[in-house]
């Protein structure tokens, strides 16, 4: 490979590599890949059926969808349950109280950039190997709403890798309070209670009580799967895309920026002992 | 009479001393353990919040109105919850296998499946056994039900085998970790997806799907069934009320298929090379 041009190590390469990296380790396991897709489309077809019969019951569209719309609400939440990480990792957490992470200081990338890379390239291992092949199964059994434009395609495309980077600033944050806290389990247990709640991966958000959806609105949740949900099932389109989009770019920029606060601070607290 | 009594409680205490083992160590940690509790108690909530919410849009789901729904929706986390205390460590056995453990538990002079049901005991599993508690006593006063003898054995019925039949469902999968190891998450599909199952009304399901949670994977039996025989509902052609007394059977059923899985899992295996 040729030496990279820039003076110091080319970060983008470096970010591509990593990205590659976490793809390679995470396809690794893929009896694993299988099995979770067996999983996702177990509770797909159960769910499926479920809003399929309330909407049958309420004998109109629900809160914007219809049976095809509910439907494809099921099946992308099922297929980017694996992409986006909404139940959390533990690995920079356990980083952090080993010590181990004072070696993720001494390395050229920014922590977080890092393990950003290494995050996307198993999200796109998951959307290729759990994910795709969960679209196709509902496809096949139910009468599904396929994203009704090019627009909603390649809108969709990019609210889930926003989805997957919001999800992961979170988390690593979250897995940073392990500077300050001997035990993060109980946060990281509430994070992934409310998290999974008002994310809309059981039921669609525009489905709430009014005070629940408020919750849910203010909340940087909704933008790691109920935003790309609604975008490719075609429930927000046109100028509603543009609106979408900007919430979930304030999340991540939002979210990246209290993540560097919170490892500048744990950085100048952190004590690593031995030689 | 009184000697086998006595053999029995010899015979036992081995798995009593472990037990009790378990529960001390879990509640060294006293915040640990709180925080561990209120976990679950949140799980239960927010498995309830998603029966409340699809109610907050409609007023009969499947044949069941709210309180009836509720009914359910308790019978099965109550059952799911007790198994999951019991025997829901069995999940763990992958990483057993893969850390060649299991030959650990092979070598001590009792029987594996007793050794590994009995190696945990998860008391946090009490945060979500008190919410399905909480609103099975709830659907029960607010609910119409004529009370009689039969009804109060129904449901303690019910209970009881709606936890053998979870517990069934563990074992099965835990027979099957031996083959599958990296693909552990396959049975999580009749585990937790049989147990997503049982707390809906199966009139939402089209018939092959009914007949698949009723005759296969029996977690019909768990709560719907019952809840139609309890309610005194009219049910229909896969849910006649009569059929929730069949549910100590479909218990049975499921635990022959438990044995062979578990049979056929521990034969397979060939030890760790230890």
């Amino acid at each position: 490979m040729a030496p990279c041009a820039c003076p110091r190590p080319c970060l983008v390469k470096t970010f591509w590599l990593l990205v590659r990296a976490g793809f390679r380790r995470h396809s690794t396991y893929r009896l694993a890949l299988l099995a979770g897709m067996t999983t996702n489309s177990v509770f797909g077809i159960i769910r499926a059926y479920l809003l399929l019969a309330a909407l049958a019951s309420a004998g109109a569209a629900i809160g914007g969808y219809d049976a095809s719309t509910a439907v494809a609400f099921v099946w992308w939440g099922q297929a980017l349950l694996g992409t986006v990480n909404l139940w959390g990792f533990s690995e920079v957490k356990d980083r952090v109280r080993t010590g181990d992470i004072a070696v993720d200081f001494l390395r050229p990338l920014d922590p977080q950039l890092a393990y950003l890379a290494g995050d996307l390239g198993r999200a796109g291992i998951n959307l290729i190997g759990r994910g795709l092949p969960a679209i196709l199964l509902g496809a096949l059994l139910f009468d599904f709403a396929w994203p009704p434009s090019g627009l909603s395609w390649a809108a969709g495309a990019v609210s889930v890798v926003l989805a997957v980077v919001v999800a992961f600033a979170g988390n690593f944050v979250i897995n940073l309070l392990a500077f300050w806290l001997v035990e993060i389990r109980g946060i990281t247990l509430l994070w992934m209670i409310t998290g999974g709640l008002l994310c809309g991966l059981y039921l669609p958000v525009p489905w709430f009580p009014d005070w629940l959806r408020t919750i849910a609105t203010w909340s940087p949740f909704p933008s790691m799967l109920q935003q790309p949900i609604d975008i490719l099932a075609g429930r927000v389109v046109g100028a509603g895309i543009a609106t979408s989009l900007a919430i979930q770019l304030f999340w991540v920029t939002a979210l990246l920026a209290l993540g560097q606060v919170v490892l500048r601070a744990g950085r100048r607290r952190l004590e690593v002992q031995g030689g | 009479m009184a000697d086998r009594r006595l053999d029995l409680a010899v015979r036992l205490r081995p798995y009593r001393v472990l037990l009790a083992s378990r529960a001390r160590a879990q509640m060294q940690y006293r915040a640990s353990f709180v925080t561990d509790i209120l976990g679950t108690v949140g799980v239960g909530l927010a498995e309830f919040a998603e029966v409340w919410v699809i109610f907050h849009n409609v007023d009969v789901l499947g044949g069941l109105d709210f309180t009836a729904a509720l009914l359910v929706f308790a019978l099965s986390n109550l059952a799911f919850s007790l198994a999951d205390m019991f025997v829901g460590h069995l999940d763990q056995l992958p990483r057993y296998i893969r850390a060649g453990q299991v030959d650990a538990f092979y070598v001590r002079p009792l029987p594996l499946l007793a050794q590994l049901m009995t190696s945990d005991l998860s008391l946090r599993r009490v945060g979500r056994l008190s919410v399905a508690l909480v609103a099975l006593a709830i659907a029960l006063t607010t609910a119409d039900i004529t009370w009689s003898a039969a009804t109060v054995a129904l449901i303690l019925l019910t209970v009881v085998s709606g936890t053998a039949i979870f517990s069934a469902l563990f074992t099965a999968a835990g027979g099957l970790q031996f083959f599958l190891v990296d693909g552990a998450e396959f049975t999580n599909a009749f585990t937790y997806g049989g147990q997503y199952a049982a707390q809906q009304s199966q009139q939402v399901f089209p018939d092959p799907l009914r007949i698949f949670w009723t005759f296969v994977i029996p977690t019909a039996f768990v709560a719907y069934l019952p809840a139609v025989a309890i309610l005194d509902l009219p049910g229909d052609h896969l849910a006649p009320p009569w059929l929730a007394w069949f549910t100590p059977l479909a218990a049975a059923l499921a635990w022959g298929l438990a044995g062979l899985c578990w049979r056929s899992g521990t034969r397979h295996y060939q030890g760790a090379g230890g």
